[in-house]
C-alpha cells in the first residue's frame, strides 16, 4: 500500500511491469520489492528446500527470500534480489523454484514431510544403494531443491571488467562513508566511493532522523554534490565490492546494464578489480531476525526493512502492523509509522522495562511465538508471559540486533570479535591490511557516533598517507544508545527459521549439536546454513548462538565461520568478462596468413600462433593424401613452408661467443662468419631445453633460433643466465621473431626457384650446407640460411615482415610452376620423421642429450649449463634411447603414444622396454615409420618387439632400427 | 622485375574511430639499442648528436621532433621515427624492429577509460604523466603502453597479434561508448 507523502520515489514518473505474468505498476525509484508490496503482492518465492511461500525479509542485498528470475530467453538472470532490482518500464520478473505457480506449488509436499527432510537428512537416505546417488537422488534433488535456472543457451549480453586505481577506496555511502569519503576527498587523495545502490545515503535514505540540521538524505545528497565537484574523487553506483584481496586489492561489481534498456555496446556488469593504499569499510550493519516458530511467512520481515519501504519508497508492507524486538532501535519502526498514519497494532519487546512514545499497545517481557496465514501473515500469537495470546495483523517488523557488516574484513582468513555491548561481532583491526572500518560496520551504532568514527578514521587514513584532513565538523546527529538484549530463539511450537535462504531452522541446528557436529564449521556444512550466495548475512550470529546455546558454550567460543568472497553474487560472465570468444587468447597470425586460409588451409594452432595443416587440393578427399603429395613435392621437386613462428633472437654483443657456449652444450665461439650450427640446450637440471639452429651474422653478432612453442621459455632462460649466472659477459639479447617474415624452400630444384627471385643468384660454392648471408630478394635486404628440416637441399629466407605477405605468394607461385608448392605441418613432421629429426615430441623435458643420441653434442672442453646435472647417477646408464621404428608387416599400423614390451610373456608395465613419440606413414619408405625411445636400443637395432597400445587396444610388431629412413649418408643435403 | 609489396601490421584494419576515439596505425622506424657494458652515458651522447634525443629514463621517452626514445626494458631503449645512424651500433647492440611491432596511437577523451578495460597499470596522472611508458599487459598481450599527450596513447603489441589487438580495442571502445550512452540517457 502507497502512503501519500512519503518516499523518494518519482510519482509523475510510472512504470508498468510484470511479476509472475502479471502487470501492475510503480514508480521511478522504486525496486522491484517495493513496487510489489506496494500492490499488496506479498508472495514473491518459494523456499529452497520445503517450498514455503515467502515474502521479502529484507530492503537490501542481504535478501534471502524474494529472489526472482528478470528477464527470458538466452540471457535471463536468475536470483535476482526483488530488493536490489531497479523498477523500469517494460522490466519482466518471474518467480523461482515454484511449480505450476507461486500460489499453488506440488513440491510444498516437501513441507508436509519436512520432518524427514531435516539436517543430515540427505547424508543418512541417499546413501545406498551408492550408484544412485549419482544416477537417481542427486538429480532429483537438484531439480526438487534449489534456486532459479540459466537458460542454457549462450548469453548473448556483453560484460565488462576494468582495473582502477585510487589512494582510499571508501566501501559503502551511508552516513560514514560519506563523511569519510568528503574528507579524504578534500585532503587531496584520490578517494573511490563505492555503494550498492543508485543513490548515495545509505540508511539516511529509510530513516527520518536529521543530520545537521536538516533531513539526513538532504545532508547526504548535500555532501553527495560536494563529491560530484572533486575532480579526484570518483563516485561509483550500483557497485558493490565483493573481495579483499591481496596486496590491497578489491573486486567490485558494478551493474551498468541491470536498470534499463542496454544500448548497443553497453555490458550489464563490469568487474572491477581496484587497487589501493588503503580502504575504508564502511559497509554498515544488517538486520538480523528473530527465530520463533513459523517466522518466514510473508508479512513478517525485519524493522528496519519496514522504515526503509516506508521512507524511501512510500510503501507500508501492511495495514495493520505489529513491531517485536529486543531493542530499542525496532521502536523507530512503531513512531516512523504512526507518524506517517499507518496502524501500529503492538509493539512486543522482549525486555521487561520497555517505553515507546507510540499510540499503541505495547507489550513489555513478551514474545512473539507464532503466525498464522499461509501464503500471507493473518496473525501472530503472543506469549505475554501470562499466556499466549493472538493478535490480527497483516505484517509483523521484527529486530533482533544489528549484525556489523563484516565479511570484507575476513575474507584473509580473519576471525571478527565479540562484542557484548552489542551482542553481534566488530572486526578484528587489521585483518586486512590496509582497511579500517568505521561506522556501524565497526559497531558504531547511532549516527552520531558514526560520523565521530568515520571522521578519525578519515584523517588517521589522511595522514597516514602524509596529507592532512581538514578539520572535521561534525554535524548534529542522532547519539542515542543502542540499547539491546541479546534474544535468539523466542520459541514456540514449530520450526524456526535460522537461516532463510537455504531452509534451516533453530531444530537443525540443535540437531547437528546432538549429532556431535558441535563445532561450527562442521555444523554450517551439516546444515547447510550460511552457504552458498547468501554466505549467513542474515543468520550466522543467531545460527551460532543458536548453537552455542546448545553446546553450552559461550558465542565468543564457539566462533564464527568464514565469510568468503564474493560478498554478494557475481556473474561468472562478469569475471570472465573479454575472455569470452576471441578474447580468450590472443591469436598470432602470420604474414602468409591470408594467402594460406585463401587456399582452404585448415589451421591448427601452435601455442599462440595458426599454422597451415595441409593445403588441400581438387579431388583430394583425405588430409593424407594432401600431405604424401606435400612430401613427394619436396622429395622430388621444391616446397615452400612459412616458418616464421620459430624464434629468433638477436645475440650481440663482444661476449656473445661466450654467453653462447655457456647456454648450449655445443661451441659457438668457433663459428665461422657465414655458417650456421645446430645446437643444443639444456636446462640446469641436465635435461634437454630445445634444439635449433644458430647463424654467425657478424663477429659479435649471433642470430639463434628456437623452437616456435619453446621461444619464449629459451627467451626467458637466457635473460636469466644473463642477468643471474653471467652478468659479467657483454651481451645483449634481443628478440626478433616478428620483424622477420621467413620461408622454408626445400626440395632439389630449391635453389632453381631462390635464383628466379634474388637479385644476385647463388650457387653451391657461393652457398654451401649450412652457410648464410645476406641476400637481395627482389629488391628487398634480406637473409639467407642453407639449412634443412626435410633432409633435402634447402634454404631459409627471411625479409622485413611487411613483405611477408608478398613473398610467399611469389614463393608458391614459383614453386608451382617447378611442379611443388605450399606444404603444411603435417607434410613437415613427416619429413622429419623420415630424417630422424626431433621435435618436442621426443624432447619432452624427461630425456638427456644422451638418450637422444646426442651425448656427444655436449662438449667436455668447456662448462655449459646442465652439463654437471647431466652427469648425474641415472641419467648416463641403463636409459630409454631414441630409435627408429618400423613395422615388421608393411601394413602394420604405428601409433604414437604406444608401448614397447618383448615378444613374450605379459604386456604390463613391469616389462615395458619403452613408447613411441612420433609417428608417420612415409610416402618415400611406404610403410608407417616412427621414432621413440627403448631401454638400450642403440644395440638393439634389428631386434623384433611388441608395440601395444592399451588405450586403442592395437597391437603391431615392430623392428628397431636407425632413426634416419631416408638418405643416412645425407647426400641430398649437399646437392 | 619482381617486385616485392610493403604491407604495414595494422593493414586494412585501422583506421577506427568510435565516440569521438580515434585508432590509427603509425608506420615508422623502430630499433631496439641496447648499450654494451658501461657504454650507457656514450650511447646518450651517440644518440643527442645523430638523433637529437637523450637516452630516457626507466619508464620513460624523450622526443626531438619527429624521433623519440622510448624505455623498452632492463638496459633496452626503442629509437622510433628514424632508421638508427652507423654510430650507435659502435657502442650498442641494434636490432631493427621496425616490422617486429604493431604500434598504434589512440587519441581521445576517453582513450583513458579504453584502456582501464585492457591494462592493469595504474593510468592516473601522477602515476602515468605525459611522457611516461610501461611494459604491461594489453588484454592478454605483452606490450608497450605509453601517454603521448593529455588524451594521446600509444599502444605496441607485436605484430603478428594487430588483429587481435585492433579486435580488443574495438571492443573496449564500443562498451566505453555504450555506457556513457546508458549514462546520458
Amino acid at each position: 500500500m502507497r502512503v501519500d507523502g512519503k518516499g523518494r520515489i518519482d510519482r509523475s514518473a510510472t512504470r508498468s511491469f510484470s511479476f509472475a505474468g502479471k502487470s501492475y505498476q510503480g514508480f521511478a525509484g522504486d525496486t522491484l520489492a517495493s513496487a510489489l508490496l506496494a500492490n499488496d503482492v506479498r508472495l514473491m518465492g518459494r523456499s529452497f528446500k520445503y517450498h514455503r511461500p515467502r515474502g521479502v525479509l529484507t530492503a537490501g542485498s542481504e535478501e534471502p527470500n524474494a529472489l526472482v528470475t528478470i528477464g527470458s530467453g538466452a540471457g535471463q538472470e536468475p536470483n535476482v534480489r526483488a530488493t536490489m532490482q531497479e523498477l523500469y518500464e517494460g522490466l519482466e520478473a518471474r518467480p523461482q523454484n515454484a511449480w505450476p505457480s507461486l500460489d499453488w506449488d506440488v513440491l510444498e509436499i516437501n513441507d508436509l514431510i519436512s520432518p524427514f527432510l531435516s539436517a543430515g537428512f540427505y547424508y543418512k537416505t541417499f546413501m545406498w544403494p551408492k550408484a544412485f546417488w549419482e544416477k537417481v537422488y542427486e538429480p532429483f534433488i537438484r531439480n526438487a531443491a534449489g534456486l532459479g535456472a540459466l537458460s542454457g543457451s549462450d548469453d548473448a549480453d556483453k560484460y565488462d571488467k576494468a582495473f582502477a586505481h585510487c589512494d582510499v577506496l571508501v566501501i559503502g555511502a551511508g552516513p560514514a562513508g560519506l563523511m569519510a569519503a568528503r574528507m579524504l576527498g578534500l585532503a587531496g587523495l584520490d578517494v573511490i566511493l563505492a555503494d550498492e545502490s543508485w543513490e548515495l545515503g545509505g540508511r539516511l535514505l529509510s530513516e527520518t532522523e536529521e543530520v545537521g540540521g536538516q533531513a539526513g538524505s538532504d545532508w547526504a545528497a548535500g555532501v553527495a554534490a560536494d563529491l560530484g565537484d572533486m575532480p579526484n574523487v570518483r563516485v561509483m553506483t550500483r557497485t558493490t565490492v565483493t573481495g579483499a584481496y591481496d596486496g590491497g586489492i578489491f573486486g567490485a561489481l558494478e551493474k551498468v546494464g541491470h536498470h534499463g534498456p542496454v544500448p548497443n555496446g553497453a555490458p550489464r556488469e563490469t568487474f572491477w578489480r581496484i587497487q589501493t593504499k588503503r580502504a575504508v569499510l564502511a559497509a554498515g550493519a544488517l538486520e538480523r531476525p528473530i527465530a520463533f516458530a513459523n517466522n518466514d511467512r510473508p508479512g513478517v520481515m525485519t524493522a528496519g526493512a519496514v522504515r526503509t519501504y516506508l521512507n524511501r519508497y512510500g510503501v507500508a508492507p501492511g495495514r495493520k502492523i505489529a513491531v517485536f524486538g529486543n531493542n530499542d532501535d525496532a521502536h523507530r519502526t512503531a513512531m516512523d509509522l504512526q507518524d506517517a498514519g499507518v496502524e501500529v497494532a503492538a509493539v512486543i519487546d522482549s525486555r521487561d522495562d520497555v517505553s515507546v512514545p507510540v499510540d499503541a499497545k505495547v507489550m513489555a517481557g513478551a514474545r512473539v511465538v507464532g503466525t498464522k496465514g499461509r501464503l500471507g501473515l493473518r496473525e501472530i500469537m503472543i506469549d505475554t508471559g501470562r499466556g499466549v495470546r493472538p493478535l490480527q495483523v497483516d505484517c509483523l517488523a521484527v529486530s533482533g540486533g544489528w549484525n556489523p557488516s563484516v565479511h570484507l574484513t575476513c575474507h584473509m582468513n580473519g576471525r571478527p570479535v565479540w562484542e557484548p555491548s552489542i551482542a553481534s561481532f566488530v572486526p578484528t583491526p587489521g585483518a586486512v591490511p590496509g582497511l579500517v572500518a568505521c561506522g556501524s560496520a565497526a559497531g558504531d551504532m547511532a549516527t552520531a557516533d558514526v560520523l565521530a568514527s568515520a571522521a578519525r578514521v578519515a584523517s588517521d587514513i589522511a595522514a597516514d598517507l602524509g596529507k592532512s584532513a581538514p578539520t572535521a565538523e561534525l554535524p548534529e546527529a542522532e547519539g542515542h544508545v543502542y540499547a539491546i538484549e541479546p534474544l535468539w530463539d523466542a520459541g514456540g511450537k514449530g520450526r524456526a527459521w535460522l537461516d532463510f535462504q537455504n531452509d534451516v531452522t533453530t531444530k537443525d541446528v540443535r540437531q547437528a549439536a546432538k549429532e556431535n557436529y558441535a563445532s561450527v564449521e562442521h555444523m554450517k556444512r551439516y546444515t547447510t546454513q550460511g552457504m552458498a550466495t547468501d554466505q549467513g548475512k542474515n543468520s550466522n550470529v543467531a545460527a551460532l548462538a543458536v548453537l552455542a546455546d546448545a553446546t553450552g558454550r559461550g558465542i565468543p567460543e564457539t566462533g564464527t565461520t568464514t565469510f568468503r568472497p564474493p560478498y554478494s553474487p557475481v556473474a561468472l560472465a562478469a569475471l570472465g568478462a573479454g575472455a569470452k570468444g576471441k578474447g580468450f587468447a590472443p591469436e598470432r597470425l602470420t604474414t602468409s596468413h591470408a594467402a594460406t586460409v585463401a587456399r582452404n588451409a585448415p589451421m591448427i594452432e601452435a601455442g599462440l600462433w595458426y599454422r597451415p595443416s595441409y593445403f588441400p587440393q581438387a579431388g583430394e578427399t583425405t588430409w593424407r593424401e594432401s600431405c604424401d603429395r606435400e612430401v613427394g613435392w619436396v622429395r622430388d621437386a621444391v616446397g615452400v613452408c612459412d616458418v616464421s613462428t620459430l624464434g629468433k633472437i638477436d645475440i650481440q654483443g663482444p661476449d656473445a661467443g661466450a654467453f653462447l657456449d655457456f647456454v648450449y652444450t655445443n661451441t659457438f665461439s668457433t663459428l665461422k662468419v657465414g655458417k650456421v650450427r645446430y645446437g643444443l640446450m639444456l636446462r640446469e637440471d641436465g635435461h634437454v631445453m630445445d634444439d635449433g639452429t644458430c647463424a654467425r651474422w657478424g663477429d659479435t653478432h649471433f642470430v639463434m633460433t628456437t623452437t616456435t612453442a619453446a621461444a619464449g621459455q629459451v627467451m626467458k632462460h637466457l635473460d636469466y643466465v644473463h642477468q643471474c649466472l653471467r652478468p659479467d659477459l657483454d651481451v645483449s639479447i634481443v628478440s626478433a621473431t616478428e620483424q622477420w617474415a621467413q620461408f622454408a624452400v626445400a626440395g632439389p630444384k630449391s635453389r632453381d626457384l631462390l635464383n628466379a627471385l634474388l637479385d644476385a643468384p647463388i650457387d653451391n660454392e657461393s652457398f654451401p650446407y649450412m652457410g648464410c648471408g645476406p641476400v637481395s630478394v627482389a629488391g628487398v635486404a634480406g637473409r639467407l640460411f642453407r639449412i634443412s628440416f626435410s633432409g633435402e637441399h634447402a634454404y631459409e629466407v627471411a625479409v622485413p615482415a611487411r613483405y611477408g605477405d608478398s613473398l610467399f605468394r611469389m614463393l608458391v607461385a614459383q614453386a608451382e610452376a617447378l611442379g611443388g608448392g605450399a606444404y603444411g605441418m603435417e607434410a613437415l613432421n613427416v619429413l622429419r620423421i623420415e630424417k630422424g629429426f626431433i621435435t618436442h615430441a621426443e624432447i619432452h623435458g624427461r630425456t638427456t642429450a644422451f638418450d637422444i643420441g646426442m651425448g656427444r653434442m655436449v662438449s667436455s672442453k668447456k662448462d655449459c649449463i646442465g652439463q654437471t646435472m647431466a652427469a648425474r647417477p641415472g641419467l648416463v646408464e641403463d636409459r630409454e634411447e631414441l630409435v627408429g621404428f618400423r613395422p615388421a608387416r608393411p601394413t602394420g599400423k604405428l601409433l604414437a603414444g604406444a608401448h614397447i614390451y618383448p615378444l613374450d610373456g605379459d604386456a604390463v608395465r613391469e616389462r615395458d622396454q619403452g613408447y613411441i613419440t612420433s609417428v608417420a606413414y612415409s610416402p618415400t619408405v611406404g610403410t608407417d615409420i616412427a621414432l621413440g625411445f627403448v631401454r638400450n636400443g642403440r644395440n638393439r637395432m634389428g631386434e623384433k618387439l611388441r608395440m601395444m597400445d592399451h588405450l586403442r587396444g592395437e597391437e603391431t610388431l615392430v623392428e628397431l632400427c636407425d632413426p634416419v629412413f631416408v638418405d643416412p649418408e645425407g647426400g641430398r643435403l649437399r646437392g | 622485375m619482381v617486385k616485392l609489396i610493403a604491407k604495414s601490421a595494422a593493414e586494412g584494419l585501422l583506421p577506427v574511430e568510435v565516440a569521438g576515439v580515434r585508432v590509427e596505425e603509425i608506420v615508422a622506424p623502430l630499433a631496439s639499442l641496447s648499450p654494451f657494458q658501461g657504454q650507457d652515458a656514450a650511447l646518450g651522447k651517440a644518440l643527442k648528436k645523430a638523433h637529437g634525443v637523450v637516452l630516457p629514463k626507466a619508464g620513460q621517452i624523450t622526443q626531438a621532433g619527429e624521433v623519440s626514445c622510448h624505455w623498452f626494458g632492463l638496459n633496452h631503449v626503442m629509437l622510433m621515427g628514424a632508421a638508427p645512424d652507423a654510430s650507435l651500433a659502435k657502442v650498442a647492440a641494434v636490432t631493427d624492429q621496425s616490422d617486429a611491432w604493431c604500434r598504434v596511437r589512440m587519441t581521445g577523451e576517453a582513450a583513458r577509460d579504453v584502456l582501464a578495460r585492457l591494462t592493469p597499470i595504474d593510468l592516473r596522472d601522477a602515476a602515468l604523466p605525459v611522457g611516461a611508458t610501461a611494459r604491461t599487459d594489453i588484454q592478454h598481450m605483452s606490450g608497450a603502453l605509453t601517454r603521448v599527450g593529455e588524451d594521446v596513447w600509444e599502444v605496441m603489441v607485436f605484430r603478428s597479434v594487430a588483429r587481435t589487438l585492433v579486435h580488443d580495442l574495438t571492443t573496449s571502445l564500443e562498451t566505453v561508448a555504450g555506457i556513457a550512452e546508458m549514462r546520458s540517457a
